[in-house]
């Protein structure tokens, strides 16, 4: 029966020892401490056990010196553990410069993957082994969580605002997937996979995919289907901001604050253009609320992103290019 | 038994239902939170029974999602949070500083009625066929996505808050204004400061829970953008508001217990507490640091880094005040003249276990591994470990040590120890596995999952069918001993404290004369007053 059974899980990213490492600090701390307060207990409660039934106890009210150690000691390990954690959840929420980005959309009760080549997947992620991959997530409805156990990390993924989960796998293999937070009925069926691939098989998986062309060239056809190219045009002409070169740049809104444009900006100046108008331009945008689903958004936010007019690293060869993208931030 | 006890002093359902008597609310409290307590309990047997195999089949996942659901919000708003401060505080406040009641006797009642309401809102919802949201009430599931009975169970929860407000308010002012000449702060019982520090939170982070749920409700019904970003609103606000209360209420459950503690092993131990200033101002602490730490529920849920570090750090420093009192408690049994007595293996219970919980606190405090264990059976292990370990111990060490005072009786001693070691073993068999699946990556709430994690599954089933004997094992011999019990006279335990002074079950008005307190709390050099060996 105990054949399978695992006690503890398997590791497959650069992040699984620095936790694994934390972890078994914490267990030696605690298991130190339970055996001690145990320890004290049984032997106290032998010794001095009750033998005529009139006695009572020593006349003891208590002891400085031991206060302040028993206040000191447990504060400094905690400071330690505080620092420890401190700086693992740093790395966690710091992804490199270079990652390979993908965009994760989460609804009741499946993922869903867009590759920037273009490439979707339901429940099931391919990436290539020693590559930092950074995750682009939103949910269609309630709040989901993307867990990977076998990476140590976690992320909830929030209807309404990006959040970001990053993970360099360093083994190749299947590696499960779950939704960590309650969304609904059918929560436990919301698992998948992930596919750690070395970097020659995932080339050859790439090439096998893609049937629609890039996310961004998506977004680019359905920017013109939907007319946002009519006011927000190249040349400043147009009554829209110019796009060219705008993603990622600090710009002044009309009430005199700025704001850094990221994908959260573009997302609600899609869908509340009014909320945050740039300086010298007028709230004539029209509402996008409704009319364009989430998977639709992140093509527009790829493709604002592809103008921005920074080198974008680029293979040779359209079949087998690998979408890096140069954060800048 | 005393020819005239506050039990015998009318008959009759009215003179229950219509009382003033702060012993008789408890003991209304103590019948209405026991109901609640076997219905919940009855959830998490359906809930680890189907959780024996890895597949959905014992009930639906739509059923399954009730069960855990009412579990929660039953075992925590009907059950944990009043159990010790409503049952044997009511009971004891006024007695433990020399009153014949609490400040406020109508309201006391008042808050019992209160509490039957939100009571019969949340069966209610049971009835008409459940609700599925989690007790946590997470949005915009709760506001939008969810077609269960949302509504009537948070006004089942909105509802019961104002009994614990009622209570908390009462307390606080009976503890400022009616303790007896000589009764000063530094001569009351620990159990005192610890049902003080309880009820300024109840006081102080129950009406943002209220107003929370009513914001659900109201988002539900009227479509107001609170909480769903489609109307403007922000989901995770939801989640900010609900734990500024929701996290100080696990020191409402779990402050009255460490209270209990220093009770029984003072009188167990025959002994002053060990510092006692020092874990009466840790119970201060606790209660203000408790209010700071929100956000450490939150690690994965996308605030700022930098929140992320202030809530960590915070939270280590509230682990200091419980491992203070940790410390004192074990340091109170060095040269005391130590009994074996049914409350104290519960308080030696109480402390195992609630080192074991607060030591996971830590790894959850530790915000780079909270990332990996939060949401899975980690977290559940850890809070049953704190709520159930620690709060129920507590409360069962506590109902056995002052049953005497309560009933006039004696509970029978063997099968009280037996039930004691039962209840020790079925909870850690049942809930130490389940740190084990949390480190694996088993996720909370889950219906069915992967076939590797059955075996810890199955240990924790098997446990839990040994704690639910353990269980129903004080409920019938308690209730057996009403009748049956040896007679115990005033102070079966040679224990201090002005309740052991008067009579069991005591007079209605608790003191004839109002007594004037001359010494401290647990002085045990002076003869033990009633104490028959």
């Amino acid at each position: 029966m105990w054949t399978g059974t695992p006690l503890f899980p398997e590791s497959a990213s650069t992040m699984a020892g620095r936790v694994d490492a934390l972890y078994f600090f914490l267990l030696a701390v605690s298991i130190f401490f339970s055996l001690l307060i145990a320890g004290l207990i049984v032997f106290y409660a032998i010794k001095f056990h009750r033998g005529d039934p009139n006695a009572v106890g020593g006349v003891i009210h208590g002891g400085m010196v031991l206060e302040v150690t028993w206040t000191v000691v447990p504060f400094l390990i905690t400071m330690v553990i505080f620092v420890w954690g401190a700086s693992v959840f740093f790395a966690m929420s710091r992804p490199p410069d270079e990652t390979l980005n993908i965009y994760v959309v989460g609804k009741q009760w499946m993922w869903k993957f867009q590759h920037l080549d273009g490439q979707r997947e339901i429940n099931e992620l391919h990436v290539p082994v020693g590559r930092p991959v950074k995750l682009i997530m939103t949910s269609e409805d309630v709040i989901h969580d993307v867990f990977v156990p076998a990476f140590r990390v976690k992320a909830d993924v929030v209807p309404g605002r990006y959040t970001h989960l990053w993970f360099q796998p360093n083994r190749p293999g299947h590696y499960q997937l779950f939704c960590a937070e309650y969304c609904g009925t059918r929560h436990s069926g919301m698992i998948g996979q992930v596919v750690v691939m070395e970097p020659s098989e995932y080339q050859t998986w790439l090439s096998g995919g893609a049937p629609e062309g890039s996310l961004a060239s998506a977004g680019a056809k359905l920017f013109q289907d939907l007319a946002c190219n009519t006011c927000h045009r190249p040349d400043a002409q147009g009554r829209g901001p110019v796009l060219e070169g705008l993603f990622g740049n600090t710009v002044q809104l009309q009430n005199g604050e700025t704001i850094t444009v990221d994908e959260a900006y573009v997302r609600e100046s899609i869908l509340q253009p009014a909320a945050k108008v740039m300086a010298g331009f007028q709230p004539i945008m029209p509402t996008f609320q409704g009319l364009v689903t989430e998977e639709q958004l992140l093509e527009l936010i790829e493709y604002v992103k592809s103008l921005r007019g920074l080198p974008q690293v680029r293979g040779p060869q359209r079949g087998s290019r690998v979408a890096v993208e140069v954060q800048t931030r | 038994m005393p020819p005239r006890h506050y039990l015998n002093n009318g008959y009759g359902i009215s003179s229950w239902l219509l009382t003033r008597d702060h012993k008789r609310i408890a003991l209304l409290y103590l019948a209405s939170i026991t109901l609640f307590f076997f219905v919940g309990g009855a959830f998490a047997v359906l809930i680890r029974l189907e959780l024996a195999t890895p597949a959905g089949d014992l009930v639906s996942d739509e059923t399954y999602n009730k069960l855990f659901t009412l579990h929660g919000v039953m075992m925590v708003f009907f059950f944990l949070i009043p159990s010790i401060p409503a049952t044997l505080g009511n009971f004891l406040v006024p007695i433990m500083i020399g009153a014949k009641d609490l400040a406020f006797p109508k309201l006391n009642l008042a808050s019992w009625y209160i509490y039957v309401l939100g009571g019969v809102f949340t069966l209610y919802a049971l009835v008409a066929g459940g609700v599925d949201t989690g007790w946590t009430f997470y949005t915009p599931f709760s506001t939008v996505s969810s077609t269960t009975n949302v509504i009537p169970t948070a006004l089942g929860v909105f509802i019961t808050g104002f009994s614990s407000i009622l209570t908390g308010l009462n307390f606080i002012v009976t503890t400022h204004r009616m303790r007896a000449p000589g009764m000063t702060w530094f001569r009351m019982p620990l159990f005192m400061w610890s049902m003080y520090a309880t009820s300024l939170i109840m006081v102080l982070g129950t009406p943002v829970i209220a107003i929370t749920i009513l914001l659900v409700a109201v988002e539900r019904l009227f479509h107001f953008g609170f909480f769903d970003p489609r109307l403007g609103g922000d989901p995770v606000l939801f989640q900010h508001l609900f734990w500024f209360y929701s996290h100080p209420a696990v020191y409402i459950m779990v402050l009255p217990s460490m209270g209990v503690v220093s009770e029984l092993v003072a009188a167990f131990c025959r002994k002053q507490v060990f510092g006692y200033s020092f874990v009466a101002f840790a119970s201060l602490g606790i209660a203000v640091l408790g209010f700071l730490v929100w956000g450490h529920h939150m690690f994965v849920a996308g605030q700022s880094v930098y929140a992320a570090l202030v809530f960590s750090i915070l939270s280590f420093l509230v682990a200091i005040p419980s491992a203070i009192k940790v410390f004192n408690w074990t340091a109170t049994m060095y040269r005391g003249s130590i009994s074996w007595q049914t409350p104290m293996l519960y308080a030696i219970g109480f402390i195992g276990l609630f080192t074991i919980g607060g030591l996971t606190g830590l790894f959850l405090a530790a915000v780079g591994l909270d990332v990996h264990v939060t949401d899975t059976y980690f977290i559940i292990a850890h809070f049953h470990y704190i709520m159930v370990g620690g709060t129920l111990m507590g409360y069962l060490g506590g109902l056995h040590y002052w049953w005497p005072k309560i009933s006039g009786r004696l509970y029978p001693e063997f099968l009280a120890k037996l039930s004691a070691g039962i209840i020790f073993l079925g909870f850690n068999l049942t809930f130490f596995p389940q740190f084990l699946l949390g480190y694996l990556g088993m996720p909370r709430r889950y219906h069915a999952y992967p076939p590797e994690f059955q075996v810890l599954n199955v240990l924790s089933s098997a446990g839990a069918s040994i704690l639910g004997v353990g269980y129903l094992l004080p409920m019938l011999y308690l209730m057996w001993s009403l009748r049956y019990g040896r007679i115990s006279g005033a102070n079966p335990w040679g224990a201090v404290g002005l309740e052991w002074t008067i009579a069991s079950p005591p007079p209605t008005e608790n003191f004839s004369e109002t007594p004037i307190v001359t010494w401290d709390a647990y002085d045990y050099r002076k003869p033990v007053a009633g104490h028959v060996a």
